[in-house]
């Protein structure tokens, strides 16, 4: 299944999520890019429903261009993340999209935050965050070893322990993954960890 | 014991599924009891059946050195029925733009017909041809409209545009996925284990074509719904071209040709005393 999951360092936040596009027992590709760049200073990453996810992000997406076309200025990372529960809540009681979002940004005056989005739209402001069956081990190790304020080495370290513990006990792991990061150059690929080449 | 399936499996339908409990998880998942004791035969065919693709079909695309190949079955089948062994699963939506069909047959051919219209429009529109990305684009966003009313379409839209060669998965779960190389429908697993052990980028267009019509060959020789005629096609630079058309049974005896067994020892008249 899907993983998915985030943490916050000093200065910067990190989304790492599996790239497999799965359908029943057959993978159809493993270089699905799950995680999008929302704008200059955001990251959104999601997982579910194949349909859901690409279309939800993508209306996101656009709107968070739209806002900053009309107004001059982009949507802080807390306006992004409300918009997005909002989106969601609306939804909800009629055709509810059935995706899970991990959104990380970072401001100048803020620094840099970490939002959970669930599909029926709940929504926190977190220090680590994980979807899917991955969640089971990638939760429990962030909490085990993370402490605020990492640097950038220590957190990949971290997010690399997770990605090993979820490929070694997950009967199902993807297999491969994509490390993407935002600070104050922005939002940006990171590295990928992979097992096979396509 | 019930397995909990609900990772492997996309979910059902919203509509008509179970609106008095408020989501547990995604959707319910299909399972069923594990045996206890007896009766291992029909757990066993049961769990294959449910994982196994469900569009009955064998369709096939990938992209290489000189554009896009595509290649599919011709069987439609109802349950253990076969309707017929003569269906256009290429379906030609413009001439530079191929789709394949898996699912509903009526789906697909109706919806791909509209796609054709709505890329003729944006020709007329826009002075210029439509693009691959753009034409998926299209497909998905009407299907993903349709989601959970029971469209049934697992199709790849393929094609060469000003980019290049230009593949997509399309499905009416809304899923839309850009690839090199796909495979569709129940047969699509003995299909990808060919082809992946064949591929490679840099093949001369009669490789490409052997490649796709033994995958398709070697599907049908496996999957009850799949049969009847093996199509290949090829997308280049300058449109699609049909390249071969062959029956699988006829396919079999050429690439597996019945030896003449030694006679050890002729049967002789007995003598009539």
């Amino acid at each position: 299944m899907e993983c998915v999951f985030g943490m916050v360092g000093k200065g910067f936040a990190l989304v790492v999520a599996d790239t497999s596009a799965v359908n029943s027992i057959l993978v159809h590709k493993s270089n699905e890019d799950k995680i999008m760049v929302l704008d200059q200073h955001k990251l959104m990453g999601a997982s579910g429903e194949a349909g859901d996810r690409a279309q939800f992000t993508e209306y996101i997406q656009k709107n968070v261009s739209l806002y900053q076309f009309r107004n001059g200025i982009p949507l802080t990372t807390s306006a992004a993340a409300n918009f997005m529960r909002n989106e969601l809540a609306t939804a909800l009681r009629k055709n509810p999209y059935q995706v899970n979002i991990v959104l990380a940004g970072y401001e100048k005056e803020t620094g840099p935050s970490l939002y959970f989005i669930d599909y029926i739209a709940t929504l926190h402001k977190v220090d680590k965050a994980a979807f899917g069956y991955g969640s089971y081990f990638a939760l429990s190790m962030m909490d085990r070893h993370y402490h605020p304020d990492m640097t950038v080495d220590e957190a990949i370290k971290l997010a690399d322990q997770c990605i090993e513990e979820i490929r070694s006990r997950l009967v199902v792991a993807p297999q491969n993954f994509i490390i993407k990061i935002v600070d104050q150059d922005g939002a940006r690929e990171h590295s990928w960890r992979r097992t096979t080449k396509e | 014991m019930k397995l909990d399936f609900s990772g492997l499996e996309s979910s059902a339908p919203l509509y008509g599924g179970s609106n008095d409990l408020l989501f547990d998880g995604f959707s319910a998942a299909p399972a069923f009891d594990l045996p206890v004791t007896s009766n291992f035969d029909e757990y066993q065919k049961k769990s294959v059946q449910m994982v196994k693709p469900a569009k009955g079909t064998t369709t096939l695309a990938f992209i290489f050195k000189d554009g896009v190949m595509v290649a599919a079955d011709s069987r439609a089948s109802m349950g253990g029925y076969i309707s017929s062994q003569s269906v256009k699963k290429i379906i030609e939506i413009n001439p530079y733009m191929l789709g394949t069909m898996a699912g509903g047959a009526a789906d697909c051919q109706f919806w791909h017909r509209n796609l054709g219209i709505k890329c003729r429009l944006h020709e007329l529109a826009n002075k210029r041809r439509i693009s691959v990305t753009g034409a998926s684009k299209l497909l998905a966003n009407i299907l993903y409209s349709y989601r959970g009313m029971g469209l049934s379409v697992g199709t790849m839209i393929a094609g060469w545009d000003e980019k290049g060669p230009g593949l997509y998965y399309v499905d009416s779960e809304g899923g839309r996925l850009k690839g090199t190389k796909f495979s569709v429908g129940s047969g699509s697993p003995y299909a990808y284990g060919v082809l992946d052990s064949g591929y490679r980028y840099d093949m001369t267009v009669d490789e490409a074509a052997e490649l796709a019509r033994r995958s398709i060959y070697h599907a049908t020789f496996r999957d009850g719904a799949s049969g009847g005629v093996a199509s290949v096609y090829h997308v280049g630079p300058n449109g699609w071209t049909k390249l071969s058309g062959d029956d699988v049974g006829e396919l079999h005896y050429s690439y597996y040709p019945v030896e003449p067994a030694t006679v050890e020892q002729e049967m002789t008249e007995a003598v009539v005393a």
